[in-house]
């Protein structure tokens, strides 16, 4: 089976396929930007994108992404280390506090601009709504996404995350 | 927005967002075993026998640990040490641990801790804090007597002279919730065990210092035999004290024992089961006011569930006592407070600790009285406030700080244009479905331990022979942003670039205890422990170059990365300095101690300097109730309050909005629900937190007065932002509907068709 993990295609044996893909990112890759903060889908911290669509894990096993394109947190940023346009508005608009809920944050975010780069603040809510956040309300959470969605928003290709090298 | 300027700046932020930061459960550890709870359904019941030998034998369990295996104390407690690593006479509470199993891997742990069984005789269960008081009683803990775990009491002035005085005298009881914390990440522990004898403890917990005690007391070794090593935690909240530290000491107890690696990796079921919340709490109130609005007496009871264990809860209490009244003064006050032991999950520390109840009383309270006299409630504050150099009820004079009290009233009430809205609330008449209304509280606060606690903190500033800087600090990163604030601190004292400064994360084995990160005085004693430090150091640099300078070490200042003297004189690059000082033999290391100023208290009047210093915040909020269902809708929220001086202002505001945030929910739907002692709502999905939808914009006023007592400057944020919106919110139901919302959280239901009495507009 083969899994096309932040633009890396990896082989993996038939029977991971079983394996819950929580356990199976954070454990056997070290991809441990996924949280899981309740195991039951009710938070969002475990969020990654599955052909650019948000996907709750803890409640998934590999081979529901079998033959998909999965991003997770750790392919956001270009290979060199540099901030995706969306990251660096997280950072520098204080949109992190302890950091738990963000990377599905970040990424529940980003599917959202690329499929509305023009979003007002009520859309950016909705869009958010299945991602819990205890520490910051939220509201730099929104600025940093209205702030970011202009890099999402022209004819000229959107902002695509870099197919980093590393899984 | 970038590290020169400060603002929006975070140590951690990239590694945050990138999923490099590497949390407690992300750290990998060879050969590690994995440890998993064993509850019973009792709620209370005198153990006779835990049967293990089931789980002993399942598939993958190395072994099974019950009290008998604790080699040091198996009771411990800030305050009492009556809190269990494993419930070894009786069960008090469901949340209550009887074992742990450990296994070669998690599932294989939880599998078999099903399986451990007690045999126990049950006991009555006594859930009421009322209840538990009577004569009879059924005793949580035989051995304390009773079921009184501590009291409290002011006694100023003379309250029956002060209610003759009065025109009105007022009466009501509220009651607050059980609510949780409900940080993003479960308790989790890792114990390790080193080849020198120490055990090494990471885990998500919010002070590595009281972690340390608790575990090296449960493992019997001194405290130089146990390091705990701070590690990014997923929010506390005030949280992840007591409960969190047990969590750590049974992984360190497997650790050593198995002398393997040992993880302890909570579900939220289990979180929410067993780790502490905030107090519930059944308040009297009874104030007495004059015809021009004055406050002449209150006199209160406030009844505290400490549920099973005491925890914190004395000092919870204390500062609920100390702030009984709210920010205003009052004569002749009598207030009692009780703290109790009850079958309940247990209540301690949470952001607030004892104010979120209060205000929620008082800010009524006082609206309640004003609309009796017939004044504005806003007009009924200013007359009764604190102002400078004003008497609290404790008898302590607010002269070594500026009260802002006005000011932040002021800046709410001319940001929200609140006097034209009031005027448009509905008052339980609209014509369409949606009744509307604005209401604001306020509060000041207590900084820091207050006579709860003896309050120190340490600093250690370490430059390396190249100009870099070590910083290391007694206070914890809980998610709050300390370290980038303690680095911003430090830079601004030292007059250097702020990219010179690596703030090592402390580890209990490398610097002295600084007390807890709670009480919001991280920032503020942390902060003067770096001032400190880096005052001595400029010390140091200024006798080490005065004479190439050719001047008294007195003129020597630091700026921009620049060592200079007189006027027009010589400039030393940073960097060349402390070459300069370690070629002379002298280290350019600095150690700070902040020592929080005098506080007094005396325990049979209720009297003292309690708090070194105050702080002062104000909020407004704007809703609208729906008439049919009683659906509540947030407009908005505006937040003023005085942080001394805000050293990052982007992360002040993120305090603002997070601890805001936290209060609707307390206001609206939080509540931990049980049955006979059972907690019912045991995830995210049932224990309903606010998400972004249920959110209003909120506007953040940081106010400044740099306070003279802290050597910073700033003072603290983090919990006054979440103790008066609740009370705000039931203002503005109030102004909407016409009706008083008592209890937490607020349940509305439709609205009668008829608008209710008007007797008590306003
Ligand atoms: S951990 Fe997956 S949704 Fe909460
Ligand atoms: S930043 Fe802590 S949960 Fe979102």
């Amino acid at each position: 089976m083969k899994l096309h993990i932040n633009g890396r295609d990896l082989e993996i044996a038939d029977a991971a396929g079983e394996r819950r893909l929580i356990e199976f990112l954070r454990e056997d890759l070290d991809l441990t930007g996924a949280k899981n903060a309740c195991d039951i889908g009710a938070c969002g911290a475990c969020t990654i994108l599955v052909d650019d669509a948000p996907l709750k894990i803890c409640i998934k096993r590999v081979k529901d992404v079998v033959g998909h394109r999965v991003l997770t947190i750790e392919g956001m940023a270009a290979p060199d280390g540099t901030l995706h346009p969306l990251q660096r508005a997280f950072v520098e608009r204080g949109a992190i506090q302890c950091g738990f809920c963000t990377p599905g944050m970040v990424l529940v975010a980003h599917a959202f601009l690329l499929k509305n780069p023009r979003p007002t603040r009520d859309q950016i809510r909705k869009a958010i709504n299945g991602n819990l956040c205890r520490c910051t309300g939220y509201q730099q959470i929104i600025d940093a996404i209205e702030e970011a969605s202009v890099h999402y928003r022209g004819a000229e290709a959107p902002a695509q995350a870099a197919e980093p090298a590393h899984v | 927005m970038n590290a020169t300027s400060g603002k929006g700046w975070r140590n951690d932020a990239d590694a945050k967002v990138t999923g490099r930061a590497k949390f407690t459960d992300d750290l990998k550890f060879a050969r590690i075993l994995h440890a998993a709870p064993a509850y019973s359904d009792f709620v209370h019941a005198r153990i006779l026998r835990v049967v293990t030998e089931a789980a002993e034998k399942a598939a993958g369990v190395v072994r099974v640990l019950t009290a008998g295996d604790v080699p040091g104390a198996n009771r411990f407690g800030q305050i009492i040490r009556d809190y269990r690593i494993f419930a070894d006479d009786k069960i008090r509470y469901h949340g209550d641990v009887v074992a742990m199993v450990v296994a070669e891997t998690r599932d294989l742990a939880i599998a078999a801790a099903s399986l451990v069984r007690v045999e126990a005789e049950p006991l009555p269960a006594v859930l009421d804090a009322e209840e538990a008081l009577r004569p009879g009683a059924v005793l949580v803990h035989e051995g304390h007597g009773s079921n009184l775990v501590n009291t409290h009491r002011i006694r100023r002035g003379d309250v029956r002279e002060g209610f003759r005085q009065a025109d009105f005298v007022l009466e009501e009881e509220f009651r607050t919730q059980s609510v949780e914390h409900a940080y993003m990440e479960p308790e989790v522990a890792v114990g390790v065990p080193r080849s020198d004898g120490v055990i090494e403890v990471y885990g998500s917990m919010q002070h590595p210092f009281s972690t340390r005690r608790f575990v090296s007391a449960c493992l019997g070794v001194p405290l130089s035999g146990v390091e705990v090593v701070g590690t990014p935690m997923g929010g506390g909240f005030g949280g992840k004290d007591d409960t969190a530290a047990i969590v750590c000491a049974r992984a360190a107890l497997a650790a050593r024992i198995l002398g393997r690696p040992v993880k302890m990796m909570y579900r939220r079921d289990w979180s929410i089961r067993e780790s502490y919340k905030r107090h519930p709490y059944r308040v009297r109130y009874k104030m007495g006011v004059t015809k021009d609005g004055r406050i002449t007496a209150v006199r209160c009871r406030i009844l505290a569930d400490g549920g099973a264990y005491c925890s914190v809860t004395p000092w919870v209490t204390w500062r609920s006592t100390v702030q009984c009244c709210g920010p205003y003064v009052v004569e002749n006050v009598h207030c009692d407070t009780l703290g109790v032991y009850t079958n309940n999950v247990v209540a301690g520390a949470m952001r607030g600790f004892g104010s979120p109840q209060m205000n929620f009383v008082v800010e009524q309270m006082v609206e309640i009285a004003a609309a009796k006299v017939g004044i504005s409630g806003v007009e009924f504050r200013r007359r009764n406030m604190v102002r400078q150099g004003s008497v609290t009820i404790t008898g302590q004079k607010l002269d070594g700080h500026k009260v802002a009290m006005g000011e932040v009233l002021d800046a709410v009430l001319k940001e929200t244009g609140y006097e034209a809205k009031l005027a448009k609330c509905s008052h339980g008449a609209s014509d369409s479905e949606e009744c509307y209304g604005i209401g604001l509280a306020m509060s000041y606060r207590g900084v820091s331990l207050g006579a709860e606690g003896i309050d120190s903190c340490t600093a250690i500033i370490n430059v390396q022979a190249d100009g870099s800087i070590l910083l290391e600090v007694g206070v914890h990163e809980n998610g709050q942003g300390a370290e980038s604030a303690m680095s911003l601190i430090a830079a601004r004292e030292l007059g250097v670039s702020l990219g010179r400064i690596r703030y090592r994360r402390a580890s209990t084995s490398t610097v002295p205890d600084g007390g807890t990160t709670v009480a919001s005085r991280g920032t503020i004693m942390g902060g003067g422990a770096v001032t400190l430090a880096a005052r001595e150091l400029k010390q140091k640099i200024a006798e080490a170059v005065c004479g190439r300078l050719r001047c008294r070490a007195k003129a020597v200042r630091i700026a921009g990365d620049e060592v200079l003297g007189r006027a027009g004189g010589e400039r030393i690059p940073f960097d060349e300095a402390i070459r300069l000082m370690f070629q002379t033999q002298r280290v350019p290391y600095a150690c700070g101690v902040f020592k929080g100023p005098p506080v007094s208290w005396d325990e049979r009047t209720g009297q003292g300097d309690a708090y070194f210093t105050w702080v002062y915040g104000c909020q407004a909020v704007e809703l609208t109730v729906n008439k049919r269902s009683g659906r509540v809708k947030l407009l908005g929220a505006v937040a003023a309050h005085d942080v001394g001086r805000a050293v990052n202002p982007e992360m002040v505001r993120g305090q603002f909005f997070g601890g805001m945030a936290m209060a609707t929910g307390y206001a609206l739907h939080e509540e931990i629900r049980s049955k006979d002692g059972r907690i019912t709502n045991l995830n995210l999905n049932s224990y309903r937190i606010p998400r972004a939808t249920d959110l209003p914009e909120m506007t953040a006023i940081i106010v400044e007065n740099p306070d003279p007592l802290s050597p910073s400057g700033a003072k603290a944020i983090g919990e006054p932002t979440n103790e008066i919106l609740a009370p705000a919110i039931a203002n503005a139901i109030f102004h909407a509907t016409g009706r008083r919302e008592l209890a937490l959280p607020i349940k509305m239901s439709a609205l009668p068709d008829e608008p209710p009495d008007d007797e008590c507009r306003l």
